[in-house]
Formats: C-alpha cells, structure tokens, sequence
C-alpha cells in the first residue's frame, strides 16, 4: 500500500465516521460540528484526485459561509431531542425506503471503475492549471446550465425573503445611513449672549 | 544549497523530504511567534505614546522582555473549564483558532523563491484556509455557557461573514487583473507596465489601479481580524470581553497568539496583492525580502493606529458599512474593471 491509498484510506474513515456522527449525534450543535468535519476531508479526498480547486472551494463555500451561518441558526435553537424521537419508527419504512433508492442512483452513476484512485497516468500534466479548465468548461460547454443553476439560486433566495418578511418595521428604530451623514451644526445651536454686567 | 540537501540526505536518507518541510515549518512559525510577541510590545509602546503614557518600561530595556514575561506568566497560570461548559469543544476552539492563522502561511511567497509551497491556487487556498478562524470564535462563545462569550460569538460570526463577502470580491478583482491565482505570479505581474519602464514601479504596481478594491480590502481586513474598530466581538465595555470572556492562562493567549498572527497575515497579503510584495517601489535599488517585511510593517502600524484613534462601531453601523457600502463598491468595481479590460485602454497586457 503505497502513501497515497493510506491517505485516502485515512481520510475515508474520518468522513465515513463525521457522516454518520451527524445522524446519531444527540447534540445538534455536535452534529453540525462533524457535518463541517465530513466537509472538511471531502475537500481532501477532492485534492487526492488532483482536483484542487472543487476541493478549496468546498471548504471556503461550505465550511466557511454555509456552515457558519447553519451554526449560528443551530446553536440559536432550543431542541428538544424527546419530542423529535417520538415518530422515529413510524417513518422508518419510508426513510429506510428512501435511503435504499438513493444508494442505488449513486451506485449507478459511480461505476466500479470510480471506486478506485486514479493511476498515475490519469493525472494531469504539469502547467495545466484545474481552476482554469474548469472556467473555460463552465463558460462555453455548460454557459446555459450554470447560468440556470444560479438563476435558480436567485429565486430561491428571493423565495425565502418574500416568504419571512413581514411589512416594514412599525417600531422606531435608528437610521444608521442618516445617522453618519449627521454634522455639528444639525444638532448643536451655539447662542451669542450679550455679557452680563452688574 | 546543494551541500546542504546532500547532508540532510546522508543524515536521514528516506525520512529527508519530510525532515527537510518540518524545519522549513520550523523557520516560518518560530519567527511568526517572535514577531507575535514583539507585535503586542510595539502596539502597547505605539498607542502609549498616541496616548501621552510611555508604555511598558521596566522589564529590560526600554521593556524590551515585557513579552517574554507576558508569555511566561500565561504559561505558568492555571486553565479554568467553567462547569458547565462543553469541555471537549471548550479545549477544542483555542486550537481551532490558531490552526488557520499558522497553515494559512504555508503558501505566503517571501521572494519569488522563498516560499514554503509554491502551488497554483494559493489565492484561493488561504481565503479557505482563513474563512476557517471563524470557527475557533464561535465554538469558543457557545461552548463557555456564558452570555456574554454567546453575543460575542454571534456577532463575530455575522460579522465575518458579511465582510469576507466584500474581502473576496477585492481579491477577485486583483486576480483578473494579474490572470492567475499564485502569489508569486501575483507579485511578478506588478513588476511590469508603462511606470516600472520608467523606473517608478510603485505606480505600476496594484493599489493605484484598484484604488478602491485596495481601501475595501484593508478596511474588510480589519474587520476580519477583530480588531478595533470593528472589535464587536470583544467589545469591553458592552460584553466584558466577548468570545473569550471564559478563558485563562495559555487557552487565553492561544487566542491572543492568532489575532496578531492573523493581524500579520493580512498585513503580507496586503503587501503582496496590492504593494508590490517584495519588488523595490524604484527602478535603481534591488527587489528583496526587506521590502516586503518593510511594507508589512507599515500596514501593521496602520491597524495600531487604527485602534488608538476610531471610537468602536455600534453593530448596526457595522453591518451597514459591510453591505450597503463596500458590497455596491466591489460589484460596481468588479464590472470597471472587466470593461477596463476588455476595451483598449487595457494596462494588463
């Protein structure tokens, strides 16, 4: 087993092991922390297969801004595990069902043949650069999916505004727009007074 | 050089590479702690004399050892775990936080030789590398069970957030520019132009084309560092002192190690992307190490003054400033600069 099995094999064991750390955990906090974890050695097995830029870019979308924000919300929340376990084996014919069909898809479109390193004569010449493939793919094979893809993102995002807003705010509030454009001579009335004399 | 690799290789034959990566690590993270500990003795001495005080005085001379002491003191104090904490992620966020600061310098190019690991997106290794700080910050605020460490945490992750959005754009625009994401190539790019011909390359280099990515970028990276006047996560006199408000001894200075050595950081990302890294700003004198570690000082100097002279922002002000200003300033900057240089007044040929 030569260096590079051993490091796959290594980062295997910890994203296997984040992954179903993320469905048994009890502390949802926890649980989003393996979550990152699972992320994090994806990004290395990524760079394994010589794919830098998927793996950098993983970690700075999903580690660094998705998870982050998925945090904060998380650790925000009061979770009661007790009421969530209570219809546990009611749904688990159909999530089991569920869970059954999707490893059969990725089983698939992953043939055998990926489930294997690449040999050493699939790897990239040196002095072509991954980030610009990628680019020059992205922006003339595939211009109309990518550009869908981020439309589609768009409306999501629009989606999720428009289905919490509420009105605009009825209680005061300070303007910190107006607030910094504030000079002197708005607020403070300097007074001339003739010298009080006996 | 050769002599040198030839008696590593003879002292431990197959173990040499790795030996050999080990101590350039070495030779990277022992100087960045010195200048750590040397960084905290020139703010204190800088806003000292801001203020009219004189600064650490008596430990040595002119307090030259007062970091040492500090970190002596920090060493020896006892590591308090609140009861109630989350222990594990407790001992876990200090480390979390100086672990990006130090792997982010993996691939910081000193020359166009010195460099630990000279790969072809190390652009974008270090912004995923830095986006990582965040976690330490966080997990520290939620894992001490104390409010005041809770809001800190909060508003540190908010904050980092929005300005890392603002932080990226600049670097785009800088990597349009130069046409790739390697440091090194980066700071080569710079070298040339109409002004470097002329024997006055500081013209040519970045911050004068991207005048505003530049301003965006220094005043985002202040507010990635928390640090003065974007320090809400620590805000002393709203929340004690914030994230790390539960924290002693070395856990403490664990925290405090990896703001300065993100602080230095920035200042050498800053140096690179926009001053230059370590070209000579005139045509007559030699490119060179110095001129780099001179152009990080500078910025260094900068964030101390930042910190001696601007009031904190209130939080609103803050997020403001990130969204509503500097996020307009990259898009609409973003697009000069595609126009700029597709049309034939192009100056990165």
């Amino acid at each position: 087993m030569d260096f590079q099995t051993a490091v796959f094999y290594f980062l295997s064991a910890i994203l296997v092991f984040a992954s179903l750390r993320v469905i048994t955990a009890r502390n949802p906090v926890h649980a989003a922390l393996h979550l990152i974890l699972a992320f994090f050695t994806c990004g290395g097995i990524w760079a394994l297969l010589q794919a830098e830029f998927l793996a950098i870019a993983i970690i700075l979308v999903y580690v660094g801004a998705v998870m982050v924000l998925f945090l904060f919300v998380v650790m925000m929340l009061d979770v009661n595990i007790d009421r969530i376990r209570q219809g546990f084996w009611n749904y688990l014919p159909l999530g089991a069902l569920l869970g059954l069909l999707m490893v059969l898809e990725m089983s698939l479109v992953l043939g055998s043949k990926y489930f294997q390193i690449p040999a050493a004569e699939a790897m990239l010449p040196a002095g072509i650069s991954n980030t610009k493939s990628i680019a020059a793919l992205m922006f003339t094979d595939y211009v109309y999916p990518f550009e869908l893809a981020s439309l589609i993102l768009l409306v999501g995002m629009i989606a999720a505004i428009v289905l919490t807003h509420r009105g605009p705010k009825k209680s005061k509030y300070t303007n910190p727009n107006q607030q910094v454009f504030v000079k002197a001579k708005d607020r403070v009335r300097v007074l001339q007074m003739p010298v009080e004399k006996d | 050089m050769d002599a040198l690799m030839n008696f590593g290789l003879g002292i431990f034959g197959g173990a040499w590479p790795a030996v050999w990566t080990l101590l350039k690590i070495l030779l990277i993270v022992a100087p960045l702690m010195l200048g750590v500990a040397y960084l905290t003795y020139f703010e204190r001495k800088v806003i000292g004399y801001m203020q009219v005080r004189i600064g650490p005085n008596r430990v040595g001379p002119w307090g030259l050892i007062q970091p040492i002491a500090d970190g002596l003191k920090l060493l020896l104090k006892e590591i308090i775990v609140p009861t109630t904490a989350n222990k594990g992620i407790f001992i876990i966020a200090p480390m979390l936080a100086i672990a990006p600061a130090l792997a982010a310098w993996a691939v910081i190019p000193f020359t166009d030789s010195l460099v630990v690991a000279n790969i072809d997106a190390s652009l974008l290794y270090i912004m995923a590398i830095t986006s990582m700080g965040v976690y330490g910050v966080i997990l520290a605020g939620w894992a001490s069970n104390s409010k005041y460490a809770f809001l800190g945490a909060m508003r540190s992750a908010a904050q980092m957030v929005s300005y890392e959005i603002s932080m990226g754009f600049s670097l785009i625009c800088v990597l349009m520019v130069s046409n790739s994401l390697n440091l090194v190539d980066i700071v080569n790019v710079q070298d040339q132009g109409r002004f470097a011909g002329w024997g006055l390359s500081f013209l040519s280099w970045n911050w004068l084309p991207l005048f505003p990515m530049f301003i965006v970028y220094l005043i985002s990276g202040t507010a990635e560092l928390n640090r003065a006047p974007f320090d809400v996560a620590e805000g002393e006199s709203e929340i004690v002192a914030g994230f790390h408000v539960e924290y002693s001894g070395m856990a403490f200075a664990l925290f405090f190690l990896a703001e300065y050595a993100n602080m230095i950081l920035v200042a050498a990302l800053t140096s690179l992307l926009f001053l230059g890294g370590w070209l000579s700003p005139v045509g007559f004198l030699p490119d060179g190490i110095l001129w780099l570690f001179a152009k990080m000082s500078v910025i260094l100097f900068l964030f101390l003054w930042f910190r001696a002279t601007f009031p904190r922002y209130r939080y609103d002000q803050l997020m403001r400033l990130g969204w509503k200003v500097f996020l307009p300033i990259c898009l609409i900057w973003l697009v000069v600069v595609g126009v700029w240089m597709m049309s034939p007044l192009n100056i990165w040929k």
